[in-house]
């Protein structure tokens, strides 16, 4: 099993890897879109600014949305989340991938009473059942950095809470994202990164 | 609900963590990657690893302690002490800090935050303050505490949430290792005063302490080293007398 770690100077990658390694799935970081033929996932993580995704070029999008239609996975982190979207206020002239409908905007609607960025472990709800998050119970506690998030709607597999409700994750068939960092949610984030992984490997395992 | 977290720090010499009281008269408590483990099974929110005598020749123990910790912990982790520009940032995220915490490289050259906020994203720059009461205003010390900046705290920390830190760790100095409560005061007139997340430090000696600081002190995050580190109070405990006075926790 081949996970590729698109590699687009947004953060550092170490904690992903990191976390990747730990529940033993070989991570790749492709130099190329070509490098994407071969992979049985792609994993967008992504911190800052939405900005950042004007790397992820035309010639990558195209990767990826080429790994999706072989049957591949495909899971957006944090701004990588956010990119999966048609776009973002934060970065109203960068173009999401668009295959979750709607657009990011930020946290709190500029009022003053919230502290932006939300960050810290906040509560899950899930809306409905999810590959994602199965054998995770409602209420569980993940870890979030960030001040823009996607509205909920039916692609969401689970939905926080900060001054407003927003999709903390979206599932809609092989695309899946999560606006919280699974590979710093201790337990509960790497038994969210372990169903994504198992799911991976079932599709792999398929295709042979 | 957002939880208010409880960080716990640990002051890293030589490889072995430690803790003063008052910033001197360091003594021994233990192998930091067995401490960092057994707060996560309590429960730890985030973990802070502190260098608290840098020096040139010893960054290379250090990211061998900050990997030994990042291998097996998947919660944040903060790296701080003797970070002085990019090449010291780079060295210990490389290693698996999350977040990296300035201090006096920060007040000597407040560019430096822009510059690893650019790099890292700004909720990787924490600015570490340490604040010392000063009549009815609270002066900033750099130099691990030993030399005044000649700076008001709650200016500094704006200065430094404008300039793109991501987090503010604010230490009173006067409470340190003291275990009489963290200054409420200090920590409150920093939290009105930015919009970023205030990690309130120095004092904590009982439960109502956190009480205190997280309703009084508004703070959104307290850390604290020695009540932890030899076992007087656990973190599971501590978040269940939080929970009990309706502070958001998170319950694992």
């Amino acid at each position: 099993m081949s996970i590729a770690l698109v590699d687009y100077g947004a953060g550092n990658l170490t904690s992903v890897r990191k976390a990747f390694a730990y529940l033993g799935a070989g991570v790749l970081v492709p130099a190329t879109p070509g490098d994407l033929d071969g992979v049985d996932a792609v994993v967008v993580p992504g911190v800052g600014h939405f900005q950042a995704t004007r790397s992820l070029t035309p010639e990558w999008r195209a990767a990826i949305l080429g790994s999706l239609d072989r049957g591949r996975p495909l899971l957006g982190i944090c701004v990588g989340m956010q990119w999966l979207y048609e776009g973002s206020t934060e970065a109203p002239d960068c173009e999401g991938l668009g295959v979750i409908p709607g657009r990011c905007t930020r946290l709190g609607g500029g009022s003053d009473a919230l502290k932006v960025p939300h960050v810290g472990w906040n509560t899950l709800a899930m809306p409905r059942d999810s590959l994602l998050f199965e054998g995770v119970p409602p209420e569980a506690s993940v870890y979030f950095t960030h001040s823009y998030a996607g509205p909920v709607n039916e692609a969401t597999a689970a939905v926080t809470e900060y001054g407003e409700r927003f999709a903390a994750a979206v599932e809609q068939g092989l695309v899946m994202g999560v606006q919280f960092h699974p590979e710093k949610s201790g337990a509960t984030g790497l038994r969210i990164l372990s169903n994504f992984l198992r799911r991976v490997s079932s599709l792999a395992a398929a295709a042979v | 609900m957002l939880a208010k977290r409880i960080i716990a720090c640990l002051d890293v010499r030589n490889g072995q963590v430690v803790k003063g009281i008052n910033f001197e008269g360091l003594r021994s408590a233990g192998d930091p990657a067995a401490l960092a483990r057994r707060y996560n099974q309590e429960g730890i929110d985030e973990l802070v690893i502190l260098d608290v005598t840098a020096t040139i020749e010893k960054r290379r123990a250090m990211a061998a302690t900050v990997g030994a910790v990042a291998r097996e912990l998947f919660i944040p982790l903060c790296v701080g002490g003797g970070i002085r520009d990019s090449g010291d940032a780079s060295a210990v995220v490389d290693a698996g800090a999350d977040k990296v915490s300035l201090n006096t490289a920060a007040l000597a050259d407040p560019t430096l935050i822009t510059v690893l906020a650019g790099q890292y994203g700004s909720q990787a720059v924490i600015v570490a303050i340490d604040a010392k009461r000063d009549g009815d205003r609270f002066s900033v010390y750099a130099r691990s505490g030993t030399t005044a900046a000649g700076r008001d705290a709650v200016e500094w920390a704006k200065e430094a949430e404008d300039r793109g830190a991501g987090e503010i760790l604010l230490t009173s100095i006067d409470r340190d290792g003291t275990k009489s409560g963290f200054d409420c005061e200090l920590t409150a007139a920093v939290s009105a005063a930015v919009r970023i997340p205030v990690i309130a430090s120095g004092g904590a000696g009982s439960f109502d302490d956190f009480v205190d600081v997280f309703t009084t002190g508004r703070a959104d995050a307290a850390l604290a080293a020695s009540i932890f580190h030899y076992a007087e109070h656990g973190v599971a405990d501590l978040k269940t007398h939080l929970q009990r006075r309706n502070i958001p926790m998170r319950l694992s």
